[in-house]
C-alpha cells in the first residue's frame, strides 16, 4: 500500500519536474508567471504579490517533523557538526507566526537542550530554553535576531518563519536562475533588531520557492549568500530544499544545512508545543 | 583504577557502587546500532582541584584528583507517550571518601495521556527563575559534595508526579514518599565546614523520619511577557539545622536536624526585550516559627558587543532572609553581580566573572569560570572560587579558607 503511494508521489514529482523543465525551456520574455501579478511599473505591489504567492503556496502544511544536520566549515577548512530535530506547527492564523520546538542531538555536550519558539509578526517572539542537566526551563529574550545560531553562519532571524508582513518589498527584475526563471525581489526587514538593511531574494516563477538570498549588513555591504538546493516535493504540494548553503563573504566561513526525514501532518498539536512538553523525553 | 584512590572503610559500599557504575559507563559505549527509540549517552569528566590556602585540618590536602561519570539510558515507545529513563551518576575522589559517591539522578517511568502526564521513580525537577540563589526549588535535595559553593547539583528524588497542562496553566502534584538527607564532605574533604557534619547524629522533626510522606503542588503559566509560578510544599525541610554535638568518639561535630515545614512560594519573571526582571520568594512555617526569604534582580544582555558576534550578559541580584545571620542560609542580605561573555563561536567559548558581597558583614566571594568545546566531543572548563574579608560571624567563614581553582575536561559520548 505504502509502496503504491510512494510510486504515485514519484510520478507526481516527475510530472512536476517535466513541467519545470518545460518552463525553463520557454523563453524568459514569455514571462510564465502566476496570473494577476501587478505590472513591472509598480515594483512595490509586484514584490508584495510575489511574497504573498510564495506564502499562499505553502499554506496548509499543518505540522511537520524533520531532522537537520549542520556542517560548519571555517576559513581553513576545519569542520564541526551539529544535529537537531525539529517539530513545527503551522499557525492557523495566517497573520501570526508558527510554532517550533528544536532539540539538539549534537554537539553532545548540549545534547537534549531544546528551544521552544512562538513566533509573531508584530510583537516579539516568545522563546523558552530547556537545559536538561539542571532540568530548567528558562524564558529567554528573543531580541537577539542577528546573533549567530550555535556558532554557525545562520543568524537567528534566518531561521525564524518568514511571514509576509515582516518585510517591505520591491520587485527588481525577472531573470534566469539555474534552469528556471526567477523573480528578483528586494525585501527590507520591518521588525526590530535585524542585522540586515536589505535582502535580495530569488523566487522561481513556477513553484514560488526561495532559490537564493543575498544578505546585506548594516553597512549595506554584501555579507552572506544563501543557496537552496535539492528541492523535494512532499504531499504533492510542499516543496522543501534538502540542502541550504550559507556563505559568509566577509569571513570565508560556510554552513551547510542538510534536512532529512521530513514528514507532514504527523498529528502534532498545540499541546506538543508547551513549556511542559519541553521537559519531556524526545 | 579504583585501588589507587584512598578509600576509608566507611566509604567501602559507596566506593563499590561507584566502581560498578564506572564499569557500566566505560563498557556501555553506544554502538550506534540501536533502534530509534533507544538512546544511550554519557560523559566522563576528570577533575583537578588546587586549594590556594593552607588546610584547616590535618587530613586535608592542597590538591585533589577526581573523576565523575554520568550515563543516561532512555527507552521511548508508544509514539513518544511512554518512556523509561535511567541516569546513574558517580564520582571517585582521591582525598575525600564522602565525595566518592554515586546516585541515580533519574530512574523513572513516564506516561503522557492527552493533557495529562504521569511520572514515577527517581526524578529531578527544577522551579525558579533567578541565577544566584534558588529559593523556591525545594523538591530535590542539594548534592552539596558535588557542588559545594553554587549548590546547583541535585540528588534524584523518589516521587510520583502528576501534571496537567490546561489553557489556564500547568498544575503539578508531587507525592514524595522518601526523604534524602544531605550528604556532607568528610573530615578530609574541601571545601568543608571547619567542624565536620556527622550524619549518624541526624534527627528528624517527624517520627517517621525519612519515611515521612511529603507533598508539593505547583501552578505555572505565562501571561504575555510574564512567567509565573506558585508552589506549596509540606513535609521534611531540605536544608538541615546544624547544631554542635559530640560524636560517638567524643569529637566535636555538627548534628543535622530536619524539621517539618510548610512553605508557600512565588517565582516570576518578566521578559522585556533584552532585559529580564526576576523575583523569587517564600514564606515558611517551621518549629512554630514563621519566616520568609526573597531574592530578585535583573539579567540584561548586550548582543553583538563592539561589533563582534559575542554577547555580554549582566546579572545583578539581591537576596534577603528575615532570619538574618544564621548558618542555614548564608545569603541573608547579600548582593550578587556577574558578567558573562559568550563568544558564539563554533567552540561555544564563554567566560563568567561573578561576585557576592554580604551587605551586613562585608564578606566577599568571587567566582570565575571559562569553558569551551574542543573538537566535537570534549569540553574544557576552568573554574575558581575565592573568598575574602570573611568575618567569623558570617556563615561563609567555614569555607572561607577553602578558595580553589578547578580544572575539568569532559568527554561526551
Amino acid at each position: 500500500m505504502s509502496r503504491f503511494f510512494d510510486r504515485a508521489r514519484d510520478l507526481a514529482s516527475r510530472a512536476a519536474f517535466i513541467f519545470v523543465f518545460a518552463a525553463a525551456l520557454a523563453p524568459i520574455s514569455a514571462r510564465a508567471e502566476a496570473p494577476g501579478l501587478p505590472p513591472a511599473s509598480d515594483p512595490a505591489a509586484r514584490g508584495l504579490a510575489i511574497a504573498q504567492e510564495t506564502d499562499k503556496r505553502d499554506r496548509g502544511w499543518g505540522d511537520a517533523k524533520a531532522d537537520m544536520k549542520m556542517i560548519l566549515t571555517n576559513a581553513s577548512g576545519e569542520t564541526s557538526e551539529r544535529a537537531l530535530r525539529f517539530m513545527m506547527l503551522e499557525n492557523g492564523d495566517a497573520s501570526d507566526g508558527d510554532w517550533s520546538l528544536m532539540t539538539f542531538d549534537k554537539p553532545r555536550d548540549i545534547q537534549g537542550t531544546a528551544l521552544l519558539t512562538y513566533s509573531h509578526v508584530k510583537e516579539a517572539d516568545e522563546q523558552w530554553l530547556y537545559l536538561p542537566t539542571v532540568k530548567r526551563v528558562k524564558r529567554i529574550s528573543s531580541t537577539n535576531k542577528s546573533g549567530p545560531f550555535v556558532g554557525s553562519e545562520f543568524a537567528f532571524e534566518d531561521f525564524s518563519t518568514q511571514q509576509v508582513a515582516k518585510f517591505a518589498y520591491k520587485w527588481l527584475k525577472d531573470e534566469p536562475c539555474g534552469d528556471r526563471a526567477c523573480h528578483v525581489v528586494e525585501r527590507t526587514p520591518q521588525y526590530e533588531d535585524s542585522g540586515y538593511t536589505r535582502e535580495i531574494v530569488w523566487i522561481d516563477s513556477t513553484d514560488y520557492q526561495f532559490r537564493k538570498i543575498d544578505y546585506y549588513d548594516r553597512k549595506d555591504t554584501l555579507l552572506k549568500t544563501l543557496t537552496c538546493l535539492n528541492f523535494k516535493l512532499y504531499e504533492d504540494k510542499f516543496w522543501r530544499p534538502q540542502e541550504l548553503d550559507m556563505v559568509n563573504h566577509e569571513t570565508g566561513k560556510t554552513t551547510k544545512l542538510l534536512w532529512q526525514g521530513y514528514s507532514f501532518h504527523t498529528g502534532l498539536s498545540k499541546s506538543d508545543f508547551t513549556t511542559a512538553s519541553l521537559e519531556r523525553e524526545r | 583504577m579504583v585501588t589507587s584512590f584512598c578509600i576509608g572503610t566507611r566509604g567501602l559500599s559507596r566506593a563499590g557502587g561507584t566502581a560498578l557504575l564506572f564499569a557500566a559507563i566505560l563498557f556501555a559505549k553506544p554502538s550506534a546500532a540501536f533502534a530509534d527509540d533507544f538512546g544511550l549517552r554519557g560523559s566522563i569528566e576528570p577533575e583537578f582541584r588546587v586549594f590556594t590556602q593552607s588546610p584547616s585540618s590535618n587530613g586535608q590536602r592542597n590538591t585533589d584528583l577526581s573523576v565523575a561519570g554520568e550515563l543516561t539510558a532512555k527507552y521511548i515507545w508508544d509514539g513518544g507517550d511512554q518512556s523509561l529513563v535511567a541516569t546513574p551518576f558517580a564520582r571517585l575522589d582521591q582525598q575525600d571518601s564522602r565525595r566518592t559517591h554515586w546516585d541515580f539522578r533519574e530512574l523513572r517511568y513516564g506516561y503522557v495521556f492527552g493533557d495529562w502526564e504521569f511520572r514515577a521513580g527517581f526524578d529531578k525537577v527544577f522551579s525558579g527563575v533567578t541565577e544566584a540563589v534558588h529559593l523556591v526549588d525545594i523538591v530535590n535535595q542539594v548534592d552539596v559534595i558535588e557542588d559545594p559553593v553554587k549548590q546547583e547539583a541535585r540528588l534524584g528524588q523518589p516521587m510520583v508526579r502528576l501534571r496537567t497542562t490546561q489553557d489556564f496553566g500547568a498544575f503539578d502534584f508531587f507525592l514524595l514518599p522518601y526523604f534524602r538527607d544531605r550528604d556532607f564532605p568528610g573530615p578530609d574533604g574541601r571545601p568543608a565546614t571547619d567542624i565536620p557534619v556527622d550524619r549518624d547524629l541526624t534527627r528528624y522533626g517527624s517520627a517517621q523520619g525519612k519515611r515521612h510522606i511529603d507533598g508539593a503542588f505547583r501552578y505555572s503559566n505565562h501571561f504575555g511577557d510574564v512567567d509565573l509560578g506558585l508552589s506549596y510544599f509540606q513535609g521534611t525541610g531540605r536544608d538541615p539545622i546544624l547544631s554542635p554535638a559530640l560524636s560517638k568518639n567524643g569529637d566535636l561535630v555538627l548534628a543535622p536536624l530536619y524539621p517539618q515545614i510548610k512553605q508557600a512560594s512565588i517565582d516570576a519573571q518578566a521578559t522585556e526585550g533584552a532585559m529580564l526582571y526576576k523575583f523569587e520568594g517564600y514564606w515558611r512555617r517551621e518549629l512554630g516559627r514563621e519566616y520568609g526569604a526573597a531574592t530578585g534582580g535583573i539579567e540584561y544582555t548586550l548582543y553583538g558587543i563592539l561589533g563582534t558576534e559575542g554577547d555580554l550578559g549582566l546579572v545583578a541580584e539581591y537576596a534577603l532572609d528575615s532570619r538574618g545571620l544564621q548558618q542555614r542560609d548564608p545569603y541573608e542580605n547579600d548582593g550578587f553581580l556577574a558578567l558573562r561573555w559568550t563568544a558564539n563561536d563554533a567552540a561555544s567559548t564563554s567566560l563568567l566573572a561573578g561576585a557576592v558581597i554580604d551587605a551586613e558583614t562585608g564578606a566577599l566571594g568571587f567566582r570565575f569560570k571559562g569553558e569551551r568545546r574542543i573538537g566535537d566531543d570534549y569540553r574544557l572548563s576552568v573554574e575558581a572560587y575565592f573568598f575574602g574579608n570573611v568575618p567569623r560571624q558570617d556563615p561563609v567563614y567555614n569555607i572561607a579558607d577553602d578558595s580553589y581553582v578547578q580544572f575539568r575536561i569532559a568527554r561526551f559520548f
